[in-house]
């Protein structure tokens, strides 16, 4: 007689639990898990020029995706995007999150100043650099003092440059995210215990030695989360690509990322929906797998307290 | 946990008391509070440090307030002042139409995002239902799949709907949001036990517990969920450029791509237009500050 009055009350909820899940469930599997699962579908068809005559061809069409000199291009500019992006955000976030930590009168108007650019869009902010950037009518092109100091962001400007578009990208998308991994870092030292500093600092320890034993370590979850979020965003960087150099300069489109290399206007797969769908689901494994690393490698390390 | 970015403007209650938040303003110095020269020196670096992130802002601004004709003269100075570029980009490059186009998305991926946010988070927190751990891993699994992977057929699914330049195409992708669910379930679950209780012996159903007594009890929560649910909409890039065709339905994002490929050779336009497209979203999150560090940090720090 227990069970059954357990069982009846298991489901007594059941049906409004339903009711209140529906709206949530029709959204996100009309447009996240069938998309997923259609993009699987279509990624491994391989069809004639026109997108028709549409063959299955398995998991070999991913591995000859995968192995295209176009889509091999796209994944190195990719982690060499994420390379220069990465380290230089999150340490530009913990950094300025550190300066501006301490005591002291009128702090918060630089904390306001160094959260301030997470109010940029992305086309907000890349337009902003591309004023700066531009190598006859921007900024720095036209300060005299940098362009004789620099004089390749004049000629032929480091946008227009192979061996610069990437990185000059990268600073961009940097300045861009610094506000956002700002608020982060320094909404996860204000969680940190004043009490651990302080007696640290009663039994001598110094600024630096309590940098690296007590706020890195315990700021270790939020760095997980901050080298993640950083992480999939490289990956999926557009906006800024699209506006500052189309994936180019042409013809070795060295800015051309595994998203711009499937949406962007020069994309060689623009009206092939399979290679689009495909190249998408790789890139869907590829974040995945990177995540379960970076949550495996640095997560096993990070200390969460009681 | 307290997070102030400023302490500036808050009411005296919203002032921290312990003394592990006190604020900067404080009468007893910290004992790592610089001093002396280290005192200059830190201040030194934060100006230019502040003087580094402000000047892609700092030079916006200037390339806006300048006739055509004087933008390469002295990018650092206002050697002249005009609005007319400004009034030039909000005419012909339609700024207003499309600050109203993304306010109308942004409000309806808002609204849908928090409402059915609730209702899921409420069933997932409070309702007792077989399968529920298994379906609620299901909803947090979504999380895992990013944009771009989905927008192909998205683009697919919502062209043969006939949705494209429309609004309900422009934000049916984005009207549930796991992180939401997420986010509402945790606080949901941290309610006593007892105020349901107390509810259903005063004959008050599941709906109206929600109504009146747990979604006010999170409103904070909820206030930080819409300003993210409304950020994430404001700045969709890459899905308006696909699903839009017409001048006329472009949201501020595309719009300005469109405004700053037109004007390759109008830099103090194209700035203009950047101007007009940040200036509320500068506005807003200067008064929602608070919301705002609450709905960045939800996903991050423990606490």
């Amino acid at each position: 007689m227990a069970a059954d009055r357990r069982s009846g009350r298991r489901w007594a909820d059941f049906p409004l639990a339903i009711a209140m899940l529906l709206p949530s469930a029709v959204i996100l599997g009309v447009f996240v898990v069938y998309p997923l699962g259609r993009a699987m579908v279509l990624g491994q068809q391989r069809c004639d020029n026109f997108g028709n005559n549409c063959v299955s061809n398995g998991l070999d069409q991913y591995v000859d995706l995968f192995r295209s000199i176009e889509f091999q291009n796209a994944l190195g500019v990719t982690f060499r995007f994420a390379l220069i992006t990465v380290p230089l955000g999150v340490g530009a976030g913990i950094g300025f999150a550190v300066l501006a930590d301490k005591y002291l009168p009128r702090i918060g108007s630089f904390r306001t100043v160094f959260s301030s650019t997470v109010a940029t869009s992305v086309a907000v902010a890349s337009l902003m650099w591309l004023f700066l950037l531009q190598p006859s009518v921007g900024a720095l092109a036209n300060m005299e003092w940098f362009s004789s100091i620099f004089p390749s962001v004049k000629d032929p400007g480091w946008l227009q440059d192979p061996g610069t578009a990437l990185v000059a990208v990268g600073l961009s998308s940097v300045w861009a995210n610094l506000g956002f991994t700002f608020i982060l870092v320094t909404a996860g030292l204000q969680s940190i215990p004043r009490d651990l500093h302080e007696a640290a600092a009663v039994d001598g320890a110094g600024g630096v030695r309590r940098f690296w034993s007590i706020t890195v370590p315990l700021l270790g979850p939020t760095l997980l989360f901050v080298v993640v979020v950083s992480t999939t965003r490289a990956f999926q960087a557009y906006g800024e690509i699209d506006i500052l150099t189309g994936g180019g300069p042409q013809p070795e489109n060295p800015t051309t990322t595994i998203p711009y290399f499937i949406y962007g206007q020069n994309s060689p797969i623009r009206n092939d929906v399979g290679l689009q769908a495909g190249s998408a689901v790789l890139l869907f494994v590829l974040l995945l797998a990177l995540s379960g690393l970076q949550l495996a490698g640095i997560g096993r390390r990070v200390h969460y307290g009681d | 946990m307290a997070i102030d970015l400023t302490t500036e403007g808050l009411e005296p209650a919203d002032r921290p008391v312990t003394p592990i938040d006190r604020g900067p303003r404080n009468a007893v110095r910290e004992f790592d509070e610089p001093v002396g020269w280290r005192r200059v020196a830190r201040y030194g670096l934060l100006a230019a440090l502040s003087v580094i992130v402000l000047f892609p802002i700092y030079t916006t601004v200037i390339a806006a307030l300048k006739p055509g004709d004087e933008v390469l003269d002295d990018p650092l100075l206002p050697t002249a002042f005009t609005l007319d570029v400004l009034r030039e980009a909000w005419t012909s490059g339609h700024l207003g139409r499309y600050l109203v186009n993304s306010l109308v998305v942004a409000v309806i991926v808002t609204v849908f995002q928090v409402v059915t946010s609730v209702l899921a988070a409420y069933a997932f927190a409070i309702l007792e239902f077989p399968g529920k751990r298994v379906l609620f891993l299901l909803f947090i699994a979504t999380l895992l799949v990013p944009a771009e992977a989905t927008v192909v057929v998205n683009f697919q699914t919502v062209d043969g709907l006939g949705w494209t330049n429309t609004f309900i195409g422009l934000s049916a992708p984005f009207l549930a949001t796991a992180f939401g669910i997420f986010l509402l379930r945790q606080v949901f679950m941290t309610l006593p036990r007892d105020l349901l209780d107390a509810a259903s012996i005063d004959g008050v159903g599941h709906l109206g517990f929600l109504r009146h007594v747990a979604v006010p009890l999170v409103r904070p929560t909820l206030g930080a969920l819409a300003l993210f649910s409304f950020l994430g909409s404001w700045n969709q890039y890459l899905w308006p450029n696909l699903v839009v065709t017409e001048q006329d339905m472009n949201t501020v994002q595309s719009g300005l791509r469109l405004l700053s490929k037109s004007n390759v050779d109008q830099p103090n336009l194209v700035m203009a237009g950047t101007v007009i497209a940040a200036v509320p979203i500068f506005i807003a999150l200067f008064v929602f500050q608070r919301q705002l560090v609450k709905g960045l940090t939800a996903g991050a720090v423990k606490g």
